[in-house]
């Protein structure tokens, strides 16, 4: 194999356990084709799932869907997660969570729970999840989770309906007793570029939440972790999306397939493997997906000669595809792509159109 | 992740734990010993696997140092109480461990 193509053990799993969720987001990450309750891999599947992940050199898992608590078995994979020695962190919309059943996961070994919050004005936030109550139910699964002792995570998704409120949304983690706090901008692929004309934020709104995330990791610093992961659109250089294709982490869907991201989907004619018939192990090292994009081979120019080609891996695959027509192109969210100017264009088509919810 | 800061000092009669949601565990694949947190795993070498596997909330942190300096007779008891001290301080700074 070539430099750049050795093979890495993965650190993290996204488990998602299925598609089914109260919620409706129209930035949700899911595949606008959801995976069917009959198509779920079963118990079974997912604790030798967990086990061949720890083998392989996994260390973390995020079980996430969909909404994970919606699967009955949680707490057996959960338990399954934490015999394996993996670190287990559920990533929950908190409805449909109750506080007995988050006191069972935590007995079954649950170490780290995460929750989506869609804004700090409660009808804002109900209205973008396209769920009424959902406010009420999140601020009380986050005061269960505080009361057993567990690290707390808010997930706020940034984008036009709340941008302006990052401040109020810091301080309402805050009052959450969160010891982290997730600003994550919206990332366009799926629901969300279904979406992409009703969310994207403005240039100048962009700038003052950049500023804003800023001024309050220095006032909170020691009382709450700000991480942030920055809008792609008004970049020059791309993200090393998810540290670099087949490298860092893996995603099992809920109808067992693995891919080496959760959006990875969209690119035609990869070939993904599933988990009933290989072991992941197996499809880690020899799947025709994993090793489509895996080290830089596969790349071309501007990438191929580029002094960052081992720093940022050309981006992300699926913006290449979805944006410049090919998955084997440079990221256009780089200054150097030949179809940088429309990533540009993209950011300037806003309107005030009604969300489009996914169903399921 | 030996820390050189050595200017904090930690109590004899503190008492450091990992706090519920940080554990220690080792994974071969991944070549040893790593803390893991939300979102986050640090490397834990030889060192700081020893000083941290005795960080139980029971042991005090003159314990811990008097058991390091028994395990290992060929190290300097202050060095060992710098380093010990360093590693603790730097893990409450980041929220990942109790004192």
């Amino acid at each position: 194999m070539a430099d750049g193509t050795a093979l890495t053990a993965p650190l993290g799993l996204l488990a998602e356990l299925t598609h089914r969720c109260p919620l409706g987001c129209p930035y949700c990450s899911n595949p606008l084709a959801l995976d069917k309750r009959a198509d779920e891999l079963d118990t079974q599947t997912w604790t030798r799932v967990m086990h061949e992940a720890a083998g392989l050199g996994v260390l973390q898992v995020h079980l996430s869907g969909g909404e994970p608590a919606a699967r009955r078995d949680l707490p057996e994979i959960v338990k399954a997660a934490r015999d394996a020695g993996l670190y287990s962190n559920l990533i929950t919309s908190a409805v449909g969570l109750t506080a007995q059943g988050l006191a069972k996961l935590a007995d079954a070994g649950l170490d780290h729970v995460q929750i989506s919050i869609q804004d700090s004005d409660e009808a804002s936030a109900d209205h973008i999840a396209g769920y009424k109550g959902a406010s009420v139910r999140k601020r009380a699964l986050a005061a269960d989770v505080v009361a057993l002792g567990m690290p707390l995570t808010v997930n706020m998704v940034v984008h036009r309906a709340n941008i302006e409120r990052i401040e109020a949304m810091v301080d309402l983690a805050l009052s959450l007793g969160a010891k982290r706090v997730e600003i994550a901008h919206v990332q366009y692929y799926g629901w969300a570029m279904e979406n992409s004309a009703a969310l994207m934020p403005t240039r100048e709104q962009v700038d003052v939440a950049l500023a804003a995330v800023e001024r309050l990791r220095a006032k909170h610093h020691g009382a709450i972790v700000i991480d942030a992961v920055v809008p792609d659109y008004y970049a020059r250089l791309p993200k090393p999306c998810v540290g670099g294709w087949g490298r860092r982490s893996l995603n099992v869907t809920p109808a067992g397939k693995v891919l080496p991201c959760h959006a990875a989907e969209v690119i035609p004619g990869l070939e993904f493997w599933n988990v009933r018939e290989h072991s992941l192990s197996e499809i880690w090292r020899s799947s025709p997906a994993f090793t489509a994009f895996r080290g830089t081979d596969w790349m071309q120019e501007p990438c191929k000669s580029c002094a960052r080609r081992d720093q940022d891996f050309g981006g992300c695959r699926c913006q290449a595809f979805l944006i410049a027509g090919d998955a084997r192109a440079t990221d256009p969210v780089c200054h150097l792509s030949p179809h940088h100017a429309r990533v540009a264009a993209l950011a300037d088509e806003r309107a005030d159109v009604p969300y489009r919810y996914r169903v399921s | 992740m030996l820390l050189v800061d050595q200017t904090n000092d930690l109590s004899p009669d503190a008492k450091p734990r990992l706090p519920r949601g940080v554990r220690l565990t080792h994974n071969e694949a991944q070549g040893g010993w790593v803390l893991l947190a939300p979102e986050r795993v640090f490397k834990a070498d030889a060192i700081a696997h020893e000083i941290l596997k005795r960080c139980t909330g029971e042991a005090t942190f003159g314990g811990i140092i008097d058991d390091l300096a028994k395990a290992f007779p060929g190290a300097p008891r202050d060095r060992i109480a710098a380093d010990a001290a360093a590693l603790i301080r730097g893990l409450v700074d980041k929220q990942l461990m109790e004192i």
